[in-house]
């Protein structure tokens, strides 16, 4: 006899799950699963358009992050194109992504995990949410706030609108900005670093109430990937992929993430419609890795801003130089949010911001283009074929959360066993395993479009975890 | 449509069915306004809070998202029996949009295939294990195809602005006058 528990649907996560539990009879988890119940199609939907089109398609794809899908897209597009962005529209480009960073990172941290780790994961449900921080803490509450909308204002004010902005086009950005428009952003900018600030200090008193699901909310080794810039350095727009192990060491470095299909490969399971990806030269699943902020701090040597690069050692010291517990993305993405600021105030302090060159035009020069960025959840891809004509035959779009699927069930099934084994279940208890799934902040509406029609290897597993079979496909 | 009558606080739901949640960022983009909100009414059900029951007697509930798999459709009926005035929200719900364009392509079965099954291979899975995750319908339908809706307020997504006044409107027990002020996209 087992009893089986189902958590439906997870709350306060950007997506549609449920979470299932396995009781034995003596009341130990037999087994637990993070279980994502959409889907969508974009990949198969997406064929026969223009690739001028994608970028407003696929910004679909996540109302959440939407900018993240705008830059994979265009710069699948710029290498359709064959061509090299003007340097404004690349200045541009990253400082509207820095932004999007920005208020990705608020949303996680205020209005989905804040109302857990403030008002306590035993809290009463039905005010354990941003309303309920609002009314026992509005100031922070409202400095939270504050902080998203600026990241917002900064995309409103280069995109045109806050959500699914048309403005990130092949071959660049469609318009450039204003010197109003800097000088407005700047305004802004010194409230936004202090509440950043502010909000690591105020996280940083808190870890130590937070020790014991610092040890259980996923804390594994694993292996960890991202984009790092030519030095080693916290990189989001560009660069190249480095993958390191649980010790540090450095797996791959200076991998080309356009050509990622030679070492990422997807497993799939029978029980969610999200896949589960590995690098290929470990197998899976011994090969899975997290992306996303807890990645890019372990990956990355430096952040390479002065206030982020403290941050940086601090945490480093407090929770090792490769941080292993899942929990601590919630630090991870506190320092970005102060390393995204730094940065955009580098970028607005440039006079260069307001050159008006931010458009290369050129036909289809290539059949072939994959673009590459760090999303706030991690790594994304876009990866389009094209005929002659510019119509899409193909596409393949890898998403930053379907990357930390494996980590995400072990997380579950691990908060599971701490915490169930052998005692009453509480709701209390239920929202911790559903918090250790917010540690992740994961995007499923981003992560469930479709997976799977480039070249890759995808083994089909059987629910006692055997391998039936290995598919492969190959790349023409 | 039936009238809120205007009481302290009314009774605000927002869903979130088969879309990209832009909408409920956009509702997010109403910022400090969301602090006036909340003195006004009380949210009983949404993806930002921790209720797992869709409640009774919700005065407004905002439906962002068609109607695309089992769940959906269970739980929009459930959704339109508890709610006295309810609002397609954004461009998904009112027209499926972006979720509705796999629509041509002849069923759920061809887009899973895509995406779970190369091409003849032995062992076709898909995910439908113990029925948890719940299986995709033929054809993604706007709201409105499957139960009656009271408001429309298209959009992709629907701008903070709009969002305010509408709600504002409602809960004070008004029928919003959108003519001019709705744009799709």
């Amino acid at each position: 006899m087992t009893r089986r528990i189902v958590i439906d649907p997870v709350t306060r996560i950007e997506g549609h799950a449920k979470i299932t539990l396995h009781l034995d009879d003596a009341g130990a988890v037999r087994e637990a699963r993070f279980h994502v119940t959409e889907f969508r199609g974009f990949e198969k939907f997406c064929e026969g358009r223009l690739f001028h089109e994608m970028p407003a398609i696929t910004a679909r794809v996540c109302g959440i992050c939407p900018v993240s899908h705008l830059m994979a897209s265009a710069k699948a597009g710029d290498a359709l194109l064959a061509v090299t962005i003007p340097p404004a529209a690349e200045r541009l480009r990253r400082l509207m992504h820095l932004a999007q960073l920005v208020q990705s990172h608020a949303l996680s941290f205020f209005h989905m995990s804040s109302p857990d780790l403030l008002l306590g994961y035993d809290a009463p449900p039905e005010s354990r949410n941003i309303l309920g921080v609002i009314e026992r803490y509005p100031e922070l509450a409202r400095s939270g706030i504050r902080l998203r909308q600026y990241g917002q204002e900064i995309i409103e004010t280069l995109g045109g609108k806050r959500i699914h902005p048309a403005w990130v086009v092949p071959g660049g950005v469609s318009g450039p900005m204003s010197p109003e428009q800097r000088e407005r952003l700047l305004a802004g900018w010194p409230e936004a670093l202090q509440t950043a600030r502010a909000t690591l200090e105020m996280f940083k008193r808190l870890l130590d109430r937070h020790r014991e699901e610092a040890q259980v909310f996923g804390n594994f080794p694993s292996l960890f990937a991202g984009l790092v810039t030519p030095e080693g350095g916290l990189e989001h727009y560009d660069g190249r992929l480095r993958i390191v192990d649980a010790g540090g060491g450095v797996v791959a470095d200076a991998l080309d993430a356009t050509r990622y299909w030679e070492f990422l490969g997807e497993a799939t399971e029978p029980w969610s419609y999200l896949k589960f990806p590995y690098y290929r030269p470990l197998g899976y699943p011994v090969g899975s890795y997290r992306v996303g902020p807890l990645a890019r701090l372990n990956v990355a040597s430096h952040c390479g801003t002065p206030i982020a690069d403290a941050e940086l050692a601090e945490y480093r010291q407090r929770a090792g130089r490769v941080v292993l517990s899942s929990f601590y993305y919630h630090s991870a993405r506190l320092i970005e949010i102060v390393f995204g600021l730094e940065r955009i105030g580098q970028l607005l302090d440039n006079p260069a911001i307001v050159d008006h060159d931010v458009r290369a035009h050129a036909a289809r020069n290539r059949h072939e283009g994959v673009g590459v960025a760090e999303a706030p959840r991690g790594t994304l891809f876009h990866h389009y074929q094209v005929n002659d004509e510019g119509v899409i035959t193909r596409v393949n779009l890898l998403i930053a959360t379907g990357q930390n699927n494996l980590a995400m069930n072990r997380a579950v099934e691990q908060v599971a066993r701490h915490y169930v084994d052998g005692h009453p279940v509480t709701e209390g208890i239920l929202n911790r395993i559903e918090a250790a799934i917010r540690a992740y902040d994961p995007c499923l509406s981003c992560s469930t479009h479709a997976v799977g029609a480039m070249p890759l290897v995808v083994e089909v597993v059987d629910p006692a975890g055997c391998l039936l079979q290995t598919l492969r496909r190959d790349a023409r | 449509m039936d009238q809120v009558t205007p009481q302290t606080p009314a009774r605000l739901a927002t869903v979130w069915l088969g879309g990209c949640s832009g909408c409920h960022m956009s509702f997010l983009d109403l910022d400090e306004r969301l602090i006036d909100l909340a003195a006004r009414a009380r949210l009983v059900y949404s993806p930002l809070i921790d209720v797992k029951e869709f409640p009774d007697n919700v005065d407004v509930t905002l439906v962002e998202g068609a109607v695309a798999n089992e769940d959906h459709l269970r739980q929009i009926r459930v959704i339109r029996e508890r709610t006295r005035v309810l609002v397609s929200f954004g461009d998904c719900a009112v027209t499926g949009n972006v979720t509705a364009l796999r629509n041509p392509l002849g069923g759920a079965e061809s887009v899973l295939q895509r995406a779970y099954i190369e091409t003849a291979t032995l062992h076709p899975r898909l995910p439908a294990a113990d029925c948890i995750v719940p299986a995709l319908l033929d054809r993604v339908l706007p709201v409105h195809h499957v139960v009656p809706v009271d408001v429309y307020l298209p959009g992709c997504p629907p701008s903070p602005d709009l969002i305010y006044s509408v709600l504002t409107d409602l809960l004070d027990g008004r029928t919003p006058d959108l003519a001019g002020r709705l744009k799709y996209g």
